[in-house]
């Protein structure tokens, strides 16, 4: 859902079209809230992974049915579950098997995305015409029902859910690494090459592969944000993890029959998850502008 | 056709223009206080360097300077009245109906997503001309006075479908068409061929004979000496030099215009220098440092190096049609010489020298290097003699990989383990220990002092090096295998003329130092005249003049080559001289 | 931008445009039949290289506890003794007749399970889509280049509005508007005010993302000669914005919205849901659940279906927009 999938239909790879930066006046340049704020958020998930006990006082699965269903708090900033468990605790503890899951999902994607999208970008045209086509096959299904077709095959449960994420991902991947390889493969420079009498094999790792693989990286945290909010998609309609985990997803699952009387116990997760894609959305962007600025 | 006074009162007066853009510290100063004046009839040419402050000055006289600009003048005035403190509402009416604004490219400059005719009745319509029917009326009669043949057909037509020459024309008459007294034209000839070039200067110089005013800005010296009575000389903000057109070309006064002169390739500059020496200022002609210098070339008795013949390449459109884009081409290249070649955009020249290159195979015919099979042979037996063939392409910077320094772009094409035909160190960051990474270091640095770029360039990225700066690199890579031949394809088109100058002189001395063969495509017939021995004449695929560079300029044969060369613009030559065919 | 060709069109020509965008859409035309193959014959896969009897899959999942009666007339329809092949060609010549197979979740045939789910979900989509647009375009307009601070608005409520999962942003919803304020039903309200908050929880996130690629293209488009000729006639900042600049900003977008029905049926899984309105996406949801292979493929394909439709669509469309294409095919 996010831009991972639009550079792939407008046929313009990733490292092609820089991410335009507007200039900003004075001190917001400077400062630039938006990348502080998403290296603010990164720090503390990964302080979350780390060191969950720095930020979450309470224990995550302590059962407490007395304090059920309380809202948020000074003693809860995210208030209590229907055991009394602390939501906030919860959340923080929950962060190391959520980036997880997105961080598999996101590493089987784009591992099926490199194979295809470097098979048909210089496989020449029959190997090309033949991925296309499968790919295009794939995009007939949107991919959160590619993801729930897995699901159906293989049943519920955290495995299922990171290769459906991966699988439903791997397409708009793959198209754009095959438009980046073959973008560089028609590049002066590459031609340069060979009229300098470099032999192919030369050319492909000094040159095509090296700057093919560029957008990767950008690639990739974009993919985990994008991940982590499917996966939580999916464990919402109750096929992914099961609780008591204090996976996001999971809480999120969990939490929606009460939505009319306790709505925090959707909200923060949720509000977790987005604050951790917005972040890794903003940090890769803005990764990807430094690498275009500084090279291309 | 050059009046010799103003004729009328003045029309547009500017006194101490400055332009400034951003504020506090980052503030540029781009105008730093200008003064002309242009009447009625009159036609006024600004010349100078891109980054001289022409192209802001012009539109400032219609108020679109851009964003975060501040503009002040002692006397800013059109027709009487105080332009700098008009609203933008008074601009707008300003805009199209008293002032209309030229811009390059029509490509780009017209909306290629609406016909032709909306484009032109677009002022009409602002400025409320008549009915729709009465509009309709006037575009067809507009295209027709700037000679757009079925204007009916073209109107309806998208700025994409026509031809280069009357996308132009369109688009000039969308800016005459309230019959404005002054008309202002930024670079109007640039991209076009020749041909086409010399109908839209006929166009505006029409335009000046129905009494408007006329204001051009070109870097092009050419094209302002035809058409402006008097002209401005910019350089870096300031107005160097300023006068009537035959004076300032023939006699200028400051040593800028002398320069802007003196850069000019044409065949008034053969033998000499376009560019001042770092030692001492130009023009002197070129010190014969290698035995027999350029008059001596081609040596007698030597075998061509490249000999191409019958060479045939069909391309697929995307609408199904074949099209022949080289046609029965046939050429000898001989050592140490260099063979131009001319055309106009579509003439098959670039295709040539691909062939040449053997970057792609003939579909007949054939090429030979050094009396061996070229074109037609496998890649594998091939690769090991393309060090004697390089290239520089017009746009060096894509033909850098984005993430290399100088210094790898360098080593990447010197022959050698790490280099050509080697396999080790495919990182720049490999380096050949001991004698033989000392021994490439130093022919670098070598490659460097030879394209005259200073040390520090090495560690540099493309990206921080100007346009001049990059193309010697390119110069220096291609250098690096100690080829025979260089093709160079517009190596120079997109350079500013006094950086032009430099990469000409440049090439020539190498020329002369390193005995090389150049293989020199342009569509610019001034820099083909100055840089050939013999010259190729290229239209629609077909070779159709070949010759020295004297007889295919001076006596001409065949009818495209006359046709082409009498649609140069000229300029007067220095006094004594004669008028020479720019 | 397309080069000029080197002979201008004639009117004698036209008549091979025509030809061209005819053989354009055959073209279209024929890959999705292509692309359709291809996903009936993923479903095929999917169903035997699932754990399990692939019999006891087309009777509708081992929760529906099928008898050993229909597992046998199971496996004699769907010709499950024979070799794979004959399988195969059985399976596609039952989707080309419409017999989609029986639902054991929804204990109806599919195709009837479809029937009565595809309008509201028909009537969801395609509301969100031209709210999307709508909004996407008025947060456009309103805010490029109209300074640093609203620039940075427009943009920053683009980028954030484009991220939010739908789950979330419905959930928000519901609790502002359905259940504090009480303007709107929370749960399956039918006619207009039970659309307001779906609609909205599906087309906001995709507006974002129409929005950054349309605001972008405006940006890009503003800064062309073409509108520097333009307002060198007189034009303001408006007919600029409007009558220039715009057609060249949405073109992208028109690409964009096939993809974009394909997202907002993916979301209107979500939607449905926690909505608690009837429609392909709650069904299908009841059908992965537990395992129903026949209502699954069922609602999958047809997704497919409408999915290659809508791309042909688009391209048609944007023929219409983008005049460039009516001549070079």
């Amino acid at each position: 859902m996010t831009l991972i999938d639009r550079a792939p239909e407008l046929g313009r790879p990733a490292g092609e079209q820089p991410l335009r930066g507007r200039a900003r006046a004075g001190w917001l340049r400077r400062v630039r809230p938006g990348i502080t704020l998403a290296w603010a958020v990164v720090v503390l998930l990964l302080i979350a992974v780390a060191f969950p006990g720095l930020l979450a006082r309470q224990p995550p699965l302590a059962v407490r049915p007395a304090q059920s269903l309380l809202p948020p708090s000074l003693a809860h900033f995210f208030g209590t579950d229907q055991s009394g468990r602390d939501v906030f605790s919860r959340v923080v503890y929950g962060a190391r098997e959520s980036l997880s899951i997105g961080v598999a999902a996101t590493a089987i994607g784009l591992g099926i995305a490199i194979v295809l999208g470097v098979a048909a970008g210089l496989g020449g045209r029959w190997a090309d015409a033949v991925i296309s086509r499968f790919l295009e096959i794939l995009f007939a299904f949107p991919s959160l029902l590619l993801a729930l077709l897995f699901v159906a095959m293989f049943g519920a449960g955290v495995g299922s859910l990171i290769v459906a994420v991966g699988l439903g991902s791997a397409p708009g991947f793959a198209r754009m690494i095959r438009g980046q390889v073959i973008a560089v493969k028609r590049a002066p420079y590459v031609e340069a090459a060979r009229v300098l009498g470099h032999p192919p094999w030369r050319i492909l790792a000094g040159s095509i592969f090296p700057n093919a693989m560029r957008p990767l990286f950008v690639l990739g945290t974009l993919g985990v944000g994008q991940s982590i909010v499917w996966a939580s998609a999916l464990s919402f309609l109750g096929l992914g993890a099961a609780p008591p985990a204090p996976e996001w997803g999971a809480m999120l699952a969990a939490g929606r029959d009460l939505i009319s009387t306790a709505w925090w116990l959707e909200f923060f997760p949720g509000a977790v998850i987005v604050a951790t894609a917005l972040a890794a959305t903003a940090l890769g962007r803005h990764l990807q502008r430094r690498l275009e600025g500084r090279v291309a | 056709m050059r009046t010799a006074a103003p004729a009328g009162a003045d029309l547009i007066t500017v006194t101490d223009l400055r332009v400034t853009f951003g504020s506090g510290p980052a503030a540029r100063e781009v105008v730093k206080g200008i003064s002309f004046e242009v009447g009625t009839g009159e036609c006024l040419g600004i010349v100078g360097a891109s980054g001289s402050g022409k192209s802001v000055t012009a539109r400032t006289l219609v108020g679109l300077t851009g964003d975060g600009s501040r503009v002040t003048a002692g006397r800013l005035e059109f027709d009487g009245r105080d332009l700098r403190s008009l609203s933008e509402r008074r601009w707008r009416s300003v805009r199209g109906a008293q002032v209309g604004f030229i811009l390059q490219d029509a490509l780009v400059s017209l909306d290629a997503l609406r016909p032709v005719g909306r484009e032109i009745a677009e002022p009409l319509r602002l400025h409320r001309y008549g009915s729709t029917a009465q509009r309709q009326a006037k575009v067809i009669d507009l295209l027709r006075q700037v000679g757009v043949p079925e204007p009916e057909l073209r109107a309806r037509q998208l700025p994409g479908e026509l031809s280069g020459g009357l996308r132009q024309r369109a688009l000039i008459a969308s800016a005459i068409a309230l019959d404005p007294r002054l008309v202002i034209a930024d670079e109007p000839t640039t991209a076009l061929d020749v041909t086409v070039q010399a109908q839209v200067l006929a166009l505006l110089a029409e335009s000046k004979r129905r009494g408007r005013a006329l204001i051009v800005i070109s870097h092009d010296l050419a094209v302002v000496s035809r058409l402006a009575d008097r002209v401005a000389v910019m350089q870096d903000g300031l107005i160097v030099e300023q006068g009537p057109v035959d004076d300032v070309l023939s006699r200028p006064e400051h040593p800028y215009t002398q320069a802007l002169l003196d850069a000019v390739p044409s065949a008034h500059s053969r033998g000499t220098r376009l560019s001042p020496r770092a030692t001492g200022p130009g023009p002197e002609p070129l010190a014969p440092a290698a035995p027999g210098g350029r008059a001596a070339r081609p040596r007698p008795g030597q075998p061509p190096l490249l000999t191409a013949t019958g060479l045939v390449k069909r391309y697929k459109g995307p609408d199904g049609r074949t099209r022949t884009v080289v046609d029965q081409v046939s050429f000898d290249l001989w050592p140490g010489e260099t063979l131009g070649v001319v055309g106009e955009s579509g003439s098959g020249k670039t295709t040539t020298g691909r062939l040449v290159l053997a970057l792609t195979e003939p579909d007949a015919g054939q090429v030979t290097l050094g009396g061996q099979p070229w074109s037609g042979a496998r890649e594998g037996d091939r690769r090991a003699r393309r060090r004697r063939i390089g290239m520089v392409y017009q746009d060096p910077l894509g033909s850098f990989d984005p993430r290399w320094t100088v210094r790898r772009i360098i080593a990447d094409a010197l022959p050698g383990p790490a280099g050509l035909g080697g396999s080790a160190g495919l990182g720049g960051r490999a380096r050949l220990g001991g004698r033989a990474g000392r021994a490439r270091g130093e022919r670098i640095r070598e490659l460097l002092r030879q394209v005259d770029l200073p040390d520090d360039a090495l560690d540099r990225r493309p990206l921080q090096l100007s346009g001049g700066q990059r193309q010697r690199v390119a110069i220096a890579r291609a250098l690096a295998p100690e080829p025979d031949i260089l093709v160079c394809d517009e190596p120079v088109s997109a350079l500013d003329v006094s950086v032009q100058a430099q990469v000409l002189d440049l090439f020539a001395d190498l020329q002369d130092q390193l005995g090389l063969s150049y293989l020199f495509i342009s569509h610019d017939l001034g820099v083909i005249h100055h840089m050939s021995d013999r010259v190729l004449v290229m239209s629609g695929g077909r070779l159709v003049e070949q010759g020295t560079a004297d007889e295919v300029f001076t006596r001409p044969r065949h009818p495209y080559t006359r046709g082409l060369l009498a649609a140069l613009p000229t300029i007067a030559a220095p006094e004594g001289a004669g008028e020479l065919l720019r | 931008m397309t080069a000029a060709p080197d002979a201008a069109l004639t009117a004698a020509q036209a008549p091979g445009v025509a030809r061209r965008r005819a053989r354009r859409l055959a073209g279209d035309l024929g890959g999705g039949v292509i692309v359709l193959w291809g996903a009936a014959t993923l479903t095929f896969l999917a169903i035997h290289l699932m754990p399990g009897d692939p019999a006891v899959a087309y009777a509708g999942g081992v929760a529906s506890h099928p008898s050993h009666a229909l597992l046998a007339s199971v496996a004699r329809e769907y010709g499950l003794d024979r070799p794979v092949i004959v399988q195969y060609l059985v399976y596609l010549g039952n989707l080309l007749r419409g017999q989609l197979g029986y639902s054991a979740s929804q204990q109806l045939p599919v195709s009837e399970v479809i029937r009565l789910n595809v309008a509201p979900t028909a009537e969801l989509t395609l509301g969100s889509l031209v709210l999307a647009w709508l909004l996407a375009l008025v947060i456009s307009l309103l805010t490029v280049r109209r300074g640093r601070v609203l620039s940075s608005i427009g943009s920053g409520l683009e980028i954030v509005t484009a991220s939010l999962p739908q789950y979330w942003l419905g959930i928000i919803l519901l609790e502002v508007f359905a259940f504090h304020l009480g303007w709107f039903p929370a749960t399956g309200g039918s006619g207009l005010p039970g659309l307001v908050l779906p609609s909205l929880t599906l087309a906001i996130p995709i507006a974002g993302f129409l929005g950054q690629v349309t605001r972008e293209e405006f940006e890009s488009a503003l800064e062309q000669p073409f509108v520097t000729s333009a307002r060198a006639r007189g034009m303001g900042e408006w007919g600029v914005r409007l009558r220039h600049a715009l057609r060249h900003a949405v073109l992208p977008g028109v690409t964009l919205s096939g993809w974009a029905l394909g997202a907002l049926i993916s979301g209107a899984v979500i939607v449905e849901t926690l909505y608690s309105r009837n429609g392909l996406g709650n069904v299908l949801l009841q059908g992965v659940t537990q395992q129903d292979m026949p209502l699954t493929i069922g609602v999958v394909l047809v997704v497919a279906v409408v999915y290659v439709m809508a791309t042909i669509l688009v391209d048609l469309l944007y023929q219409l927009v983008d005049p460039r294409l009516r001549t070079s095919g």
